[in-house]
């Protein structure tokens, strides 16, 4: 039964930097309804005399954490209510928040694989729902995640990316630093393009689900990509963010 | 459709998920896991996967094949105003 | 939904300090950007196809070709703009052709007092014939004195300054002179026939 969805107040549990442009806030809702990895909340901000001003953030955290949901959220040059949340926030504190929402761009584990995940940028935070919510759910369905950023400092999660990729669950993750990288670096070093994306689904097999998500044009690109590489565009699902960031 | 060129406006340019929850406070249920058929093209797409434009007055939603208007939403103090005439047909997915 | 409440910390836009502020209609704040704001993707435009028209009430309809329009008396102009999104941008620097100079030559009708701009792919809008003439408007093809990007409307636009920003259509091919208003994209859409920011005529009804 589909519930209706209204705006809550949910309270700052956690906040924690992620990387210098990116923080993760962890809130405590009061009608927590578990999501689907993919998913997002609406955000709301509420000046005194009404103003407001509202945002959409991908929930990071897997569905099986209960009660709280995590949304990692990316310092946009000038944003309103992204510098707000880097600014002002701290556990304890109230924010406007409605969701669980969005229902097309979503994987569950029970969907099987193999799952090929494109990230640039921002755009890990819903495939790192997936990811925390495949390993929650002890699925060992192959996956490979190819990761975009412009450096080594800009990876969100690498940490938890490495240690996921070392569990021997089926988990490979392919990193690309488009603008920098550090002296010994054996990942690729330029933006994803067509040889790039053959190479990384070719292990998948011809028929992975795939989800891609980041700035409009890098996942427009992707997805025609991979559709000419063969893969059904049905089984090619994307989100687009807007701009890269600055 | 040839008109993915570089340029700031095509950046803006999200997608369904995006409005998710305006569509979802107008219809009470999920409509981006639906499909929608546009009706200057005739061609079926799951509404999440509308192109959407949202800095302007409103929202419009576009076919990913033909780019033609399929939803023009506004919210405005008499009202939200629902243009659904690019639509020719709109399926909601069954909800769990 | 709380009511009354209010998030810690956040104040939103500011408004503008000082003299400027009286530059800044009510309900809009000053930014030094130009945000691009469309409903739809940027048409390619090449032109070679290019044309602008005039049109409805008026003795002889007419067509300009690129090429011709260029050679039209070109000026420059120094603009505030108001966008219905709340942001307005002051000093705005274009350079094109006066609607004066392009009605000048087709002798409109005297029952003519509405127009609907329209455009390369679809979107129209209308507002009163007094506010596009006697200096009020043009057609740029320039700004900041360079050529007008795509994503601002480039080849041309329609600039209307003393109305809200949606009017100045952008990807503009012609005029449409009429006898009465004919609401467009936006305005079947809830959007005011008028638009004029200085009495904050955002909305139908306002």
């Amino acid at each position: 039964m589909a519930a209706p969805i209204s705006w809550q107040i949910a309270t700052v549990k956690e906040v924690r930097a992620e990387t210098a442009g990116t923080r993760t806030l962890a809130l405590a809702l009061p009608s927590w309804m578990r999501h689907q990895a993919g998913q997002h909340y609406d955000l709301r901000l509420t000046a005194p005399g009404g103003y407001q001003a509202q945002r959409s953030y991908s929930i990071a955290s897997a569905p099986e954490r209960e009660g709280v949901v995590e949304l990692t959220v990316e310092r946009v040059k000038d944003g309103e209510v992204s510098g707000y949340l880097h600014e002002v926030p701290v556990v304890g504190d109230l924010i406007e928040v409605r969701g669980p929402i969005g229902g097309y761009f979503v994987w569950d584990a029970m969907l099987g694989g193999p799952l090929l995940l494109i990230a640039g940028g921002s755009g890990i935070v819903p495939l790192m729902a997936m990811l925390r919510h495949r390993q929650a759910a002890g699925s060992r369905v192959p996956a490979r995640l190819l990761y975009s950023a412009r450096g080594l400092d800009e990876l969100i999660y690498r940490r938890e990316l490495d240690a996921l990729a070392a569990d021997g669950t089926g988990l490979e993750v392919i990193y690309t630093l488009t603008r920098s990288a550090p002296a010994g670096w054996s990942g690729f070093t330029r933006r994803i393009d067509l040889p790039m994306l053959a190479q990384v689904a070719k292990p998948l097999g011809p028929e992975p689900l795939v989800y891609i998500c980041g700035p409009t044009l890098m996942v427009e690109s992707a997805a025609s990509g991979l559709a000419e590489l063969g893969i059904a565009p049905a089984r090619i699902k994307t989100e687009r963010f807007g701009p890269s960031g600055s | 459709m040839d008109s993915v060129t570089d340029d700031a406006n095509r950046e803006l340019m999200l997608d369904g998920n995006a409005v998710a929850g305006e569509l979802r406070a107008l219809f009470a249920v999920e409509v981006t896991t639906g499909e929608g058929e546009c009706a200057s093209c005739g061609r079926t797409h799951p509404m999440g996967a509308l192109l959407a434009f949202t800095q302007g007055p409103g929202i419009v939603l576009r076919c990913p094949s033909c780019e033609a208007v399929m939803l023009k939403i506004t919210r405005t103090p008499r009202g939200v105003y629902f243009d659904a005439h690019g639509i020719a047909v709109m399926r909601i997915a069954s909800q769990a | 939904m709380a009511e009354g409440f209010v998030s810690r910390g956040f104040v939103g836009r500011g408004r503008a300090p000082g003299a400027r502020a009286s530059r800044i209609p009510p309900g809009q704040y000053e930014t030094q950007g130009f945000p691009v704001l469309s409903a739809g993707p940027t048409p390619k435009v090449r032109l070679e196809t290019w044309s602008f028209s005039i049109n409805g009430l008026v003795r002889k309809p007419i067509k300009w070709s690129w090429d011709e329009f260029q050679k039209l008396p070109q000026e420059e102009f120094l603009v505030d703009i108001h966008c219905v999104t709340k942001w307005s941008k002051l000093d705005t620097r274009w350079t094109g052709v006066s609607v004066d100079t392009l009605l000048e030559a087709v002798e409109t009708d005297p029952r003519a007092h509405y127009v609907t701009a329209f455009t390369i792919e679809g979107y129209t809008t209308n507002m009163p014939l007094e506010d596009i003439r006697n200096g009020r408007a043009f057609v740029a093809h320039q700004y900041d004195g360079r050529a007008l990007e795509p994503a601002h409307g480039g080849p041309v636009r329609l600039v209307v300054p003393n109305l809200y920003l949606w009017k100045s259509a952008k990807w503009v091919t012609g005029l449409t002179l009429m006898e009465r208003d004919s609401s467009g994209f936006w305005e079947k859409a809830g959007y005011n026939d008028h638009g004029d920011p200085w009495k904050e005529q955002r909305y139908t009804g306002d």
